[in-house]
């Protein structure tokens, strides 16, 4: 992946977009505070920062989703005022959203046209003309999106291609694309950095906005960096390595997540042997999978996301059926239902927290409880131990470097990084024997990254023993005492962490040839 | 994280919390608005709207009306609560109509065909009214939990069943005999031992107050208790909050919906007791009707908080007893239920009005405690 600064931009004068003194003090947990930035024309311009820095807000305001309180905003060197994304979109400003916005049984013809349907005769929808209009777009782009073909069966890729054209068919020359690589796989990463080119080859203007520093290095023409709701820097992606950008995106040192120092022991703490795990239909997602976890051992994970990961870590959970047998210390748990495996102590991280990791409505020490119902300090007996949970949510949020106001707010109110933070603290409380941790840095900004590592770290030194799961390739790579490939179902490869690159990981994950 | 927001339905059912005088803005002026809207049409009608709702409060608020009050609201308090139970973890038991109606069928059935002592006895009747009415909702809960049937379609069609199964028992071949005096039918009605007495709670009225009224105060703490301060109260919300989650922290889930339903019959069966127990001691033909379908109003309005639904079932109980009156002014009793209506509608949105300005509100105080401490630097280290 070169670092493409050159090549064929088009470059005027006048700046795309410019943005210049914006300032918004409500709402959100940071807001923008004198916000400069100005996007050339033909650029893919990367905006970074941490989750929480105030990178969406400021992409809100330019979308039109929200108003600024103070400063301009600048199209092609006109002064404009957006009271809504439709004022955006008549400016040729789109966006594409991180969480896709597409009906899954339409057809993608259907989903573009949608909201803005080409009339015929003032009441028939101009399905032809669409279609034709889609097919031209699609082909001058090189997207390669088939308009008749249904959302439900395309891929994460495809589907971004979607909302990708779905803007331009309304016109947009301007996309902002709000971290458009945390839904995709490297290859797919790889096509879309690929169609990003093609975009403003052909004269059209990206706002990037992301927080993977080589993504944006490799596909970024400038990059500003946002730190604490304000813009720190402007720097030219040939000029920076990763680890700069990474600086300034926290203002200090990074720490990286190498632990060397083994602290494997011989007891094992988890053993799975022969496990599979057959979809609705009987397809097998998980086949035959078998590996020993030892107490003070990280057993990482590394696959392209799909590849039976999520089903593994469910079927160990006791969350979906399985074959097979799943040893915890001496004891055969195979048939024990999640809770009793939660109190035998498996503590457990998962993917999407919004969905399995939290609730969003209950505040932070209701949160506590979750996943702990049965054990102290949150219960005693049948009854709910009020004062027990809130005390121990404290001592979590001390801790764990929680950033939140108190343990009365929601946990929809904390950013990403700290509802990880408390979910780390509450799946390390109770002294678990053996912990899952699916993802446990995505989506979370680099201090708390950090953090969470350090946590890890700590507990492994303790004797806990870690699935990791990761999409992450340093992390995996980093953290790992003992790394295996899962490729569709089946543990394909044993990699040494010690020795492995990432590259010769990807292409392992991909089963291109054997690694190390 | 727009794809996690709480959706409307979480909003309606009171899943999303408002928090102090917010909360109590919203019904209060909901109703003032449903005043207006009652206003309205009675003046469209010809009435005065003024002296109308002062004809109704006056006669409402007379110790007479007041017990009929408090009586009516005893059922529509535990009905509104079997509602809840459903709500809290986003089961809709549309059912409670047919689960209160066969129950309290069968328990009069039971109690007049039985004699005991007499606390056994009305704990006998009470018994039997909680089993069929969990009974009754267990078949809706099955459906759920095995066949994946969704709880709003079997309990609309077994409040049906409910129907017929109940006109077919209230026969004289089978369960009714006639009732004396006049062509009506009932259950056979019960002895002295199986009635609970009257409190005489209110002074001026010969009247009194259902002793059953109790029951229904205590169904509320116990609820409360339940739900709040218990583990399977834990279960239960999180499961309505975010069954993934649920799930993940070890809930059995098929078990959980199991569990509610059933409790939420068993509440339902009790719905009709202070009737039955207390004033009629029969089912007969003219044994109230409908009041699962306002229990359903009631625990809307109530946002599923037991206080809440206690005014609400006031309020509504107090609204049904003050349309008495109208007929004798010559206004229609039906405009009570035109102002029930618009009370329940403009319920849900003044709580939607108020719970968006209190996101915002929420977000600016939250933004306000983070950034307030620290004071962020100015790193104008723009190259």
């Amino acid at each position: 992946m070169a670092i493409r600064t050159e090549g064929a931009v088009i470059s005027t004068s006048t700046p795309a977009v410019e943005l210049e003194g914006i300032t918004k003090r409500f709402p959100g947990v940071v807001a923008n505070r004198d916000i400069s930035l100005s996007v050339q024309q033909g650029h893919v311009h990367a905006v970074v920062g941490e989750n929480g820095a105030g990178k969406s807000t400021l992409m809100k305001i330019l979308y039109g989703m929200q108003r600024p309180d103070e400063g301009e905003i600048r199209v092609t060197g006109k002064p404009v005022t957006f009271k809504s994304p439709a004022d955006a979109i008549a400016m040729g400003i789109g966006m594409v959203h991180q969480h896709f916005m597409l009906a899954d049984n339409l057809t993608v013809l259907e989903n573009v046209i949608l909201g803005s349907e080409p009339r015929a005769g003032g009441i028939a929808i101009d399905f032809g003309a669409a279609r034709r209009k889609i097919r031209q777009i699609s082909d001058s782009y090189g997207l390669g999106i088939d308009p008749d073909t249904t959302v439900e069966d395309l891929g994460v890729g495809a589907r971004q291609r979607v909302e990708i054209l779905k803007v331009l068919y309304r016109g947009a020359r301007i996309l902002i694309l709000d971290e458009p690589t945390a839904v995709l796989v490297p290859q797919e990463v790889d096509e879309l950095f690929e169609n990003l080119r093609g975009l403003v080859r052909e004269g059209l203007t990206i706002i990037f906005i992301s927080h993977k520093l080589d993504e944006v290095l490799s596909v970024a023409n400038a990059i500003t960096v946002i730190r604490r709701g304000t813009t720190v820097a402007e720097v030219n992606p040939g000029d920076v390595t990763a680890r700069q950008l990474a600086e300034l995106m926290v203002g200090s040192e990074l720490p990286s997540p190498e632990t060397r120092e083994s602290t494997v022991t011989e007891t094992v703490a988890l053993s799975v042997r022969n496990l599979t795990v057959r979809s609705a239909d009987g397809r097998p997602l998980v086949e035959g999978v078998g590996f020993d976890i030892h107490r003070g051992e990280v057993l990482g994970i590394a696959g392209v996301e799909g590849n039976g990961q999520a089903e593994l870590v469910e079927a160990v959970m006791g969350m979906r059926s399985s074959e097979g047998e799943i040893r915890l210390g001496e004891e055969d748990i195979s048939a024990w239902p999640t809770l009793r495996r939660r109190e035998a102590g498996i503590g457990y991280i998962p993917e999407d927290r919004h969905r399995h990791g939290l609730l969003l409505e209950a505040p932070l020490w209701e949160n506590r409880i979750l996943g702990h119902q049965t054990q102290r300090p949150n219960v005693k007996g049948p009854w709910i131990d009020r004062a027990g949970a809130r005390k121990d949510t404290r001592r979590i949020v001390e801790e764990y470097d929680v950033r939140t106001p108190g343990i009365d707010v929601d946990a929809a109110a904390l950013s990403g990084g700290n509802q990880q933070k408390l979910i780390v603290g509450r799946e390390m409380s109770g002294n678990p024997v053996f912990l899952i941790a699916s993802h446990p840095t995505r989506g979370v900004d680099v201090g708390a990254q950090a953090a969470i590592w350090d946590h890890l770290r700590a507990a492994r030194a303790a004797g806990l023993a870690v699935l990791l799961i990761s999409a992450d390739l340093d992390e995996l790579i980093g953290l790992s005492d003992t790394l295996k490939v899962i490729l569709r179902g089946r543990l394909v490869a044993d990699v040494d962490p010690l020795t492995v690159t990432p590259e010769q990981l990807g292409s392992a994950m991909t089963g291109a040839g054997e690694a190390a | 994280m727009s794809s996690t927001e709480p959706t409307f339905a979480d909003r309606l059912l009171g899943r999303v919390k408002l928090g102090g005088l917010l909360s109590l803005a919203a019904p209060i002026l909901a109703v003032v608005f449903a005043g207006l809207i009652t206003s309205i049409v009675l003046l469209i009608t010809g009435d005065p709207p003024l002296e109308t709702l002062g004809v109704m409060v006056d006669y409402g608020v007379q110790p007479r009306s007041m017990v009929l009050a408090l009586n009516l609201a005893s059922g529509y308090y535990l009905s509104a609560l079997a509602v809840a139970i459903g709500f809290r973890m986003n089961l809709f038991n549309i059912g409670v109509d047919g689960q209160y109606r066969l129950a309290a069928l069968i328990a009069a059935a039971v109690g007049g065909a039985i004699t005991l002592p007499g606390p056994l006895h009305v704990a006998a009747i009470i018994l039997v009214a909680v089993l069929v009415g969990a009974g009754w909702a267990s078949i809706a809960a099955l459906l759920k939990v095995r066949r994946g049937v969704s709880e709003v379609i079997s309990t609309i069609m077994l409040n049906a069943i409910a129907t017929a199964l109940g006109s077919w028992l209230l026969n004289k071949d089978r369960l009714a005999v006639e009732v004396a005096g006049s062509n009506n039918i009932g259950t056979k009605p019960l002895g002295p031992s199986g009635q609970v007495p009257g409190i005489p709670l209110i002074p001026g009225t010969p009247l009194k107050v259902d002793g059953l009224i109790i029951l229904a105060a205590v169904m509320g703490v116990l609820y409360y208790v339940v739900l709040n301060r218990t583990r399977f109260g834990f279960d239960l919300r999180a499961t309505g909050r975010s069954e993934p989650a649920a799930v993940a922290s070890g809930v059995n889930v098929k078990r959980m919906v199991l569990i509610a339903m059933v409790l939420s019959g068993a509440v339902a069966g009790l719905a009709g007791m202070p009737n039955l127990l207390g004033e009629s001691y029969s089912y007969s033909l003219n044994f109230p009707p409908g009041l699962g379908f306002i229990g359903i109003a009631i625990a809307l309005l109530g946002r599923n908080n037991p206080v809440g639904i206690a005014f609400g079932a006031l309020l509504w109980a107090f609204l049904d007893t003050s349309s008495n009156i109208l007929q004798l002014h010559e206004i229609s009793p039906e405009i009570v239920q035109i102002m029930q209506g618009t009370i329940v509608l403009s319920v849900i949105i003044a709580y939607e009005l108020v719970h968006r300005y209190q996101i915002s509100a929420g977000q600016r105080r939250v933004s306000k405690e983070l950034t307030g401490g620290t004071q962020v630097q100015a790193e104008g280290a723009s190259a």
